[in-house]
């Protein structure tokens, strides 16, 4: 047997290239993601695969945590569903005028990033609570923003808009003047502009940003139980409840929450990830 | 359709990038735009085309004004030079796309829309290619879909930007040809931008020449070529060599001696000699000639290129001579070109006086 047959038939771990070290970056990757990621991850599942089937179920299919499970993935998945409108819009002003203050509204944008979570679940529970700036607006019929679910997505969208935004404007710079007058010399209104031609093109990126704002949401806790008001069965996320049970020094089921966020997570995040990876094949923009 | 620009202005941020412009495109003609980078030429094919809008003056489709038409009420086709196809969809939804956003009142039915594409795209010479995204397409197979895209619309002018400047030089031969028989074939009136000149001379019915916002001149590309009405002209389209001569009694004189051209009805001054590097002839002895050391000497294709030093000034022209003529550094040869023109020198009198011997 040759080496040369071989080699050309055989199926290639590494592909012959011009650009060296794959070994090297591969091998520093893995270990890499396995320190930060996966050992940590693999000790959730471990530690609550040590419980066993029977009680793990249990655990899982307790009401309360059930709601929680409900109200925080619910949630999450309306602010990131608002940031997709209202969070593309923000990335469209910034992209396409030019005003002045364009330049400190853009840092803006990313002050949700670098404020501590609990000072923005603070600050906003004291406008929306039911004395509050804007809260007492709504009181008097009947609406309760803080302490509600509608007090928990309010936070879940201030925290995770700054990921839609950051995700789409890029994308939408590509996006050339060129291509919009194009649309208009063949007639098309600017409506049809917009929904025909720079939408469909900005739909991986969005996906994207959703994605990241949703796994964001999902995963919040500092600003959430400020605002929440944090009701059992109401208003109570599935984060709080592991803090809970660790106080309680109820690892076991901790953890039991812990990996059943993870796995839901995983699926929801899988699953954009595939219609995206399906929606660049077919919109072209890259991300 | 007749394309009227009369007095047309276009400033922005109070800089004139087209200053006060005039032209009358004829139906069914095939126009380029040609000039330097800066010149106007884009400026003035997006004013017709309704992208921007004049400060002053008028843009007349026919007898009715277009100037203050938007751009979708105007119907006309435009290919950009980076050609703009929309990524997202398929070769035959881009070509569809025209028809497809017309209200529904004029739009066309689906199948009617899908055969104008596919009939289009055999224009193009790409049928089969329905179904593509344009980043599954060459360069050249983009700007044919973005052509056949414009033109499904059927549109009354039809304007192209650089069309081919990002294609390489075989298949902007190529597609130069192909545009060429398009258009004889389909009729439209076409204006298209381009600075290369060659593409300008071949392609085009009538060339206009821009500079700085203006009009240098209009023509056919013979008469660009053969009698530009002014230095710029004759130095932009084509090589060109000039010589500072003096004019007096009728006579050219090259510092302190006559070169043997008539100049008669050209009033006495100071003026600039253009002509032509192939358009001369040899002369053995120099009575009335212009005679110069040889300076540098280059074999380009079939033929030589020689860079001559002329008078007590040393002023350098160049000229193109066989290459079976010896053309050694330092040796002298003497000239007098064939086909040649005067322009005084601005702010000295005299009107200029084309002249052929």
């Amino acid at each position: 047997m040759s080496l040369a047959a071989t080699s050309a038939t055989r199926w290639q771990w590494k592909q012959p290239s011009v650009i060296p070290g794959f070994g090297l970056t591969f091998g520093f990757a893995i270990f890499y993601l396995s320190l930060i990621v996966l050992i940590p991850l693999a000790g959730v599942g471990w530690r609550s695969a040590s419980l066993g089937w029977a009680e793990f179920w249990r655990l899982a299919l307790d009401p309360r945590l059930l709601a929680a499970l409900r109200t925080s993935f619910w949630t999450s998945f309306v602010a990131a569903a608002i940031n997709a409108v209202f969070g593309v819009l923000v990335a469209w002003v910034l992209v396409r005028y030019n005003f002045p203050g364009r330049r400190i509204v853009d840092a803006a944008v990313d002050l949700p990033f670098a404020l501590p979570t609990a000072v923005a679940g603070i600050a906003l529970t004291a406008i929306y609570a039911p004395n509050g700036m804007l809260g007492s607006f709504f009181q008097p019929y009947g609406i309760r923003i803080a302490y509600s679910p509608i007090g928990i997505v309010i936070a879940l969208v201030f925290i995770s808009l700054p990921f839609m935004v950051r995700t789409v404007q890029p994308v939408m710079e590509e996006i050339s003047r060129e291509v919009e007058e194009a649309a208009a010399t063949l007639g098309a209104s600017r409506f049809q502009t917009v929904f025909r031609v720079i939408l469909p093109g900005l739909t991986p990126a969005i996906l994207t940003g959703f994605a990241l704002a949703f796994g964001r949401a999902v995963g919040e806790y500092g600003s959430v139980i400020f605002i929440a008001g944090n009701i059992p069965y109401v208003s109570e996320i599935a984060p709080l409840l592991i803090y809970i049970r660790l106080e309680e020094f109820n690892y076991p089921a901790a953890t039991a929450i812990g990996a059943i966020m993870l796995i839901l997570a995983f699926i929801v995040l899988l699953t954009i990830n595939l219609i995206q990876a399906w929606s660049r094949r077919r919109f072209g923009y890259g991300i | 359709m007749d394309v009227r620009i009369d007095n047309v202005r276009k400033e922005f941020d109070r800089f004139a990038a087209l200053n006060d412009v005039s032209l009358d495109i004829r139906s069914g003609e095939l126009i380029a735009l040609l000039g330097p980078s800066g010149s106007g030429k884009t400026t003035l094919l997006r004013l017709i085309a309704g992208l921007d809008f004049p400060t002053s003056g008028a843009i007349y489709f026919g007898d009715e004004e277009a100037s203050r038409k938007t751009v979708q009420e105007r119907n006309i086709g435009f290919v950009f030079q980076h050609y703009a196809l929309f990524r997202h969809m398929t070769v035959a939804e881009n070509i569809g796309f025209g028809l497809k956003v017309r209200p529904s009142a004029t739009r066309p039915p689906r199948s009617e829309i899908r055969r104008r594409a596919s009939e289009l795209l055999d224009l193009v010479q790409l049928s089969g290619l329905e179904g593509r995204y344009p980043s599954q397409l060459s360069g050249g197979q983009r700007q044919r879909v973005a052509l056949a895209r414009a033109l499904a619309i059927e549109p009354r002018v039809l304007l192209l930007d650089e069309p081919f400047g990002a294609l390489d030089a075989q298949v902007r031969r190529e597609l130069r040809r192909w545009l060429r028989e398009i258009h004889d074939s389909t009729g439209h009136t076409t204006v298209f931008v381009t600075h290369d000149q060659e593409e300008a001379l071949e392609l085009a019915d009538r060339v206009v020449v821009m500079s700085q916002g203006g009009i240098e001149q209009v023509g056919t590309p013979d008469q660009i070529y053969d009698d530009p009405t002014s230095p710029f002209v004759y130095g932009f389209i084509g090589d060109s060599s000039e010589l500072p001569v003096k004019v007096e009694n009728g006579q050219v004189w090259l510092e302190d001696r006559a070169i043997g051209l008539d100049a008669s009805g050209v009033s006495d001054g100071e003026a600039l000699l253009y002509f032509r590097p192939h358009d001369i002839e040899l002369l053995d002895g120099c009575g009335g000639c212009v005679a110069g050391t040889v300076a540098a000497s280059r074999r380009v294709a079939g033929m030589r290129r020689v860079e001559l030093e002329v008078g007590g000034s040393r002023h350098r022209v160049e000229l193109e001579l066989p290459t079976e003529q010896a053309a050694a550094e330092k040796s002298r040869i003497a000239f007098r070109p064939k086909r040649w023109k005067l322009f005084p020198i601005a702010g000295r009198s005299g009107a200029h006086l084309p002249r052929a011997a």
